[in-house]
């Protein structure tokens, strides 16, 4: 459950996606995607990079680090934060109170 | 300019793999959408046969997996399918009445990778659910819909609606709520295979379809985000067709019992088709070769009012055996669509469906109920006249 605070994401929490959904690489797509019940969207280029990232082992500020060394010079923080919000308010990932 | 491996003819997909496994159900639902003469079939694929089958069709880019039937339950290597499946890179998702699923099942499922299990029920008072399956179920179902909870797994529900149940939709949402299910869905059924021999005992009437999506509405406002709740009407009383299966064999891939593949659940009974089996040739050909799926791809077959309509992107021009069943031509307009010259043969069977039927324990002693007996008469009737059956003709 989300605090009180709305549905924003602690920076410091590690995110997870929640289990009904598959998240994998798909040739005949040349895209990653997210599968859930009947149904697939594509995550191409930045989206399926973060959402590659969110295995339940890293925080969102861990996943931002990550992603600024794997593209150096680019100041990615804003546009991953507003992606797993997104993500976050579509239901797709959750975060652990710990 | 035309060079091999040239993408001007690239046929994409299949996404989507429903695969009936068997036609074997405890069940005898009155609105089945199997194959009426599904008792005249050969031999079910084999284990390996459907894992080949699966293989190839991943290998287009399939990510989709219904396992189906029939009650797939009835076999007892799901298990393996689930686990090779799941492994292969499917989403799994598992459509059943929930007969057969014991824990040891589930946790085998589990343990596999399946993705989810989508229970169907037939109504929600114990009576009417087992007069609509004729077999005593309810509380068996109610059992499995808790096991599917301690499994973890998302509760979906299937409720057919029709005529005789309609009217218990509070009742039926009250159970879904209940049951803690977080995905309902709540569709009259399609005229088709079994639920085309019931269609007069079927189809609501307009005051109960009115009624139910009050009383839906209702029942949404006060659960807010909490369920999803779908609601369906069935397509005789819309004005524009469904954009069935997104198109033929752009997305969806059925595959019978017995090896048939087929562009959607019924195509089957289409004349003049001939399906390729899988045990003869691989998912590849079938897909983007054989004559069958090739048919209705695109919009070269269509005649008017479809070729010229600036809406045939968007539903091209409907169910290609709704067409058929009901006008005799699969090329035709789906006749549920306004501009079809054949759509008064959908609004005279909802004006029928506006006048008084007998009460339901009358309907029990004359409704079609799905079992191998009624399949066998069914595919003697039918290939002794095979002719498109607008109106039921009585089987004696």
């Amino acid at each position: 459950m989300s605090d009180s605070s709305g549905n924003k994401l602690s920076e410091n929490l590690k995110v997870e996606l929640l289990k009904q959904y598959r998240f994998q690489w798909e040739p005949a797509q040349d895209s990653f995607v997210l599968l859930y019940p009947e149904g697939m969207v594509k995550l191409p280029g930045s989206a399926g990079e973060i959402m590659k990232r969110v295995d339940g082992s890293k925080t969102v500020a861990q996943i931002v680090a990550d992603l600024e060394t794997a593209f150096p010079g680019a100041d990615l923080r804003q546009d991953v934060i507003d992606f797993l919000e997104a993500a976050y308010a579509k239901g797709w990932i959750r975060q652990q109170e710990s | 300019m035309q060079k091999a491996g040239s993408d001007s003819k690239k046929v994409n997909g299949p996404l989507w793999v429903n695969a009936e496994i068997t036609y074997k159900c405890p069940l005898h639902c009155v609105f089945c959408y199997n194959p009426v003469d599904y008792a005249t079939f050969g031999p079910e694929l084999t284990t390996e046969e459907w894992l080949k089958t699966f293989r190839e069709a991943r290998e287009l880019g399939a990510v989709q997996l219904g396992i189906s039937g029939g009650e797939p339950l009835m076999r007892d290597d799901v298990e393996i399918m689930v686990a090779e499946t799941s492994k292969m890179g499917y989403y799994v998702n598992l459509i059943t009445s929930g007969i057969g699923l014991t824990e040891k099942r589930i946790s085998a499922f589990k343990e596999g990778g399946l993705g989810q299990i989508q229970l169907s029920f037939q109504d929600s008072t114990k009576e009417l659910n087992d007069f609509l399956s004729s077999t005593r179920t309810f509380d068996l179902k109610s059992k499995v819909a808790k096991l599917i909870k301690e499994y973890e797994y998302p509760m979906v529900l299937n409720v057919v609606l029709h005529r005789l149940n309609i009217d218990h939709i509070e009742e039926i949402l009250n159970m879904a709520e209940a049951m803690g299910a977080e995905h309902v869905e709540l569709a009259n059924s399609q005229y088709y295979a079994w639920a085309m021999e019931n269609r007069k005992h079927l189809m609501p009437s307009r005051p109960q379809l009115e009624r139910a999506e009050e009383i839906t509405n209702r029942f949404r406002a006060r659960v807010g985000n909490k369920m999803k709740v779908y609601f369906v009407v069935p397509d005789y009383y819309a004005n524009r067709p469904k954009a069935c299966m997104n198109g033929w064999a752009t997305t969806f891939l059925n595959v019978a019992a017995d090896g048939l593949a087929l562009p959607c659940h019924e195509a089957r009974m289409l004349p003049g088709l001939e399906f390729p089996n899988v045990r003869d040739h691989d998912v590849r050909w079938i897909w983007q070769e054989s004559p069958g799926f090739s048919a209705y791809r695109g919009d070269d077959w269509m005649q008017e009012p479809c070729r010229s309509c600036s809406e045939k992107t968007k539903d091209f021009g409907g169910c290609r055996c709704q067409a058929f069943m009901l006008t005799g031509d699969a090329t035709n307009a789906d006749p549920v669509c306004d501009k079809s010259p054949h759509h008064h043969i959908i609004t005279e069977q909802v004006e029928l469906a506006q006048q008084p039927q007998p009460p339901a324990a009358e309907v029990k002693q004359i409704i079609m109920f799905r079992d191998d007996k009624n399949s066998r008469k069914l595919a003697a009737r039918d290939s002794a006249e095979p002719a498109p059956r607008d109106s039921t003709t009585p089987v004696t």
